[in-house]
């Protein structure tokens, strides 16, 4: 039960820590990344709180994060084709000319 | 065993499977049409359904919850999967003249497979019963939203497109944690069971609350996390901002709404509620006043969208508890969303008729419009009557409904949020509609004029709402229970 609880307690650490970098960071791979992590962050959470002491897990927040996975990489795949376009096209890797702003 | 259950999966399975279909360049376009009109179909008999027989719950599959994946028609939803044929549908019609003649050109093929894909992801929407599957859904939306707005490939569209995919993936994560907060504590994802189970506000329900309402905002675009809109929204192609103004934003809003009337209802208590209406109240404002100071047509419109959106989130601190959909804050809200989801439809189809008339974004494009191109400066005009909720309009009938229910509860304080954004909707409203008659000698190319008239047929439409709204709240009164 304690180990499930750390897990789910580092998700959420994971997920404020990476909410905060997509929002901070310039580098638009970073903040792609930075959303990947967050997502690790909310699995992690739920994979934690599916363990029920030695009874065996939850299989709905794993059904639930099999399916976060394949929106995350769909989502992120597109991400990084939309990015490598912007990058041709302008030749920049942040939004704006000064790297300012989310 | 009914027909509805059939039509459920028809107006999600139709325009998903046309989707990869409309990936051939020579048919998109008729792909799209037929599609197109057999979803309107189904919405239609769903909407005849709900009203005939009250709501329906269907396990897909025979797999019942919660590893399977359960519908739940109620009349909210038969109500918001006509909304979102009849205003997808005319909007396709009038993709298919006016796409080869925007920038996309020769490249209008492009728009049809994310469109079908927002189409089904929009219905998957209505008709999801459990959270998780909201999730998803407003994910596929998402995703063919940005496409949308990336469509014209130039750098200002990919920068817009880039900055929305990264908010609505911040947003949608920070609802699935929510999501996660509430299955550790109910072991439900079941709107209908999470209602039953939440009935006590407790800590951990709160703190989902917080984080699904937050995601939610961002990917509705409400105050204070709008700014990713207008860009967004402005660099769309004419018909793309149409559906992304008037539908996705409605969407996302759409989930708060049902989430705070369900799931959420013993949350928070007084100040919670009046935090939410008051960010409302403040969207209302500062996004009018945003609208007011731009100098391109679409942004007025878009920013336009942020401040109609802070309305709906005034039926939170509204409403009574154990109340029904049909009561009036709920049944207000809910036809503002779909008023407007007409009237800012329209209104983007004919700034982009102006603009391709004048080949310019610019409030100036507007001048001798009137003389010109009478049809889209009607429709302008028409629509611009529901954004200042003037009768007959669908956007009176439902600031009437708003207004009663803060009246007749002592909240005076929305009174003057909803005449006060009026009034500066009609600044707003004004300050582009003015300069159509003045006069002016810059020739302008006359756009097609069927295209012209789809457009005031959807501002007609949001105009002529608040005449069918008793029909309109018989039908939300098909909600109650639902479990």
């Amino acid at each position: 039960m304690t180990s499930a609880l750390l897990y789910a307690g580092a998700g959420v650490v994971l997920f404020a820590v990476a909410l905060l970098a997509l929002f901070l960071r310039r580098h638009l791979l970073r903040k792609l990344m930075a959303a990947n992590i967050a997502g690790s962050g909310v699995f992690l959470f739920l994979l934690g709180t599916a363990a029920d002491g030695d009874a065996p897990p939850d299989p709905v927040p794993q059904a639930m994060v099999l399916t976060g996975i394949v929106v995350t990489v769909s989502v992120t795949a597109y991400g990084v084709a939309l990015l490598r376009r912007f990058a041709d096209e302008t030749g920049r890797d942040t939004l704006t000319e000064d790297g300012g702003g989310p | 065993m009914s027909a509805t259950p059939i039509l459920m999966a028809a107006a999600v399975a139709v325009p998903l499977v046309a989707a990869p279909l409309s990936l051939h360049r020579a048919w998109a376009g008729a792909v799209a049409l037929a599609a197109g009109v057999g979803t309107t179909a189904a919405a239609i008999g769903l909407v005849l359904a709900v009203a005939r027989d009250g709501a329906v719950r269907h396990a897909l599959g025979g797999w019942p919850a919660p590893l399977g994946i359960v519908w739940n028609l109620d009349g909210l939803a038969a109500i918001l999967l006509a909304t979102a044929a009849l205003v997808a549908l005319p909007v396709a019609v009038f993709a298919t003249a006016s796409l080869p003649r925007e920038h996309l050109g020769r490249e209008a093929h492009r728009f049809w497979p994310p469109f079908l894909f927002l189409w089904a992801g929009l219905n998957a929407l209505f008709l999801s019963g459990d959270v998780f599957n909201i999730y998803v859904a407003l994910e596929l939306v998402s995703l063919a939203a940005v496409m949308l707005v990336t469509l014209e490939g130039r750098a200002a569209a990919l920068a817009a497109g880039l900055r929305y995919l990264l908010v609505a993936q911040a947003g949608a994560l920070t609802y699935l944690l929510g999501v996660a907060f509430l299955y550790a504590r109910h072991g439900t994802l079941d709107v209908g069971l999470l209602t039953a189970a939440a009935a006590v506000g407790d800590m951990p329900t709160t703190v989902a609350a917080v984080l699904m309402t937050g995601g939610l905002f961002a990917k509705a675009a409400l105050f204070p996390l709008h700014a990713w809109l207008p860009p967004a929204h402005g660099s769309a192609p004419a018909p793309a901002s149409a559906l992304l103004s008037g539908l996705v934003v409605m969407a996302a809003a759409y989930v708060i709404l049902r989430l705070w009337f369900d799931v959420f209802a013993a949350v928070g208590g007084a100040p919670l509620r009046q935090g939410l209406g008051a960010l409302g109240a403040a969207g209302v404002i500062w996004g009018s006043l945003l609208a007011l100071s731009q100098r391109r047509l679409k942004a007025v419109i878009a920013y336009s969208t942020t401040a109609q959106m802070g309305y709906l989130l005034l039926a939170i601190p509204l409403a009574a508890p154990a109340a029904d959909w049909s009561a009036d804050p709920w049944a207000g809200a809910i036809m503002l969303a779909v008023a407007h989801a007409f009237a800012k439809a329209a209104m983007f189809l004919a700034t982009g008729l102006i603009i391709q008339a004048t080949g310019q974004d610019r409030i100036g494009s507007m001048r001798g419009v009137a003389r010109r191109m009478p049809v889209t400066a009607y429709a302008i005009g028409v629509a611009g009557l529901t954004l200042m909720g003037l009768p007959p309009s669908g956007g009176f009938a439902a600031k009437w409904l708003l207004l009663r229910a803060a009246w007749s509860d002592g909240q005076w304080w929305w009174v003057l949020v909803l005449l006060g954004g009026g009034l500066l909707a009609a600044a707003y409203v004004f300050r582009i509609i003015g300069p159509a008659f003045s006069h002016s000698k810059a020739r302008k190319r006359q756009p097609p004029r069927p295209l012209e008239w789809i457009a005031l047929g959807m501002a007609a439409a949001s105009l002529l709402m608040g005449l069918a709204a008793m029909p309109l709240v018989a039908v939300l009164a098909r909600s109650g229970g639902g479990a």
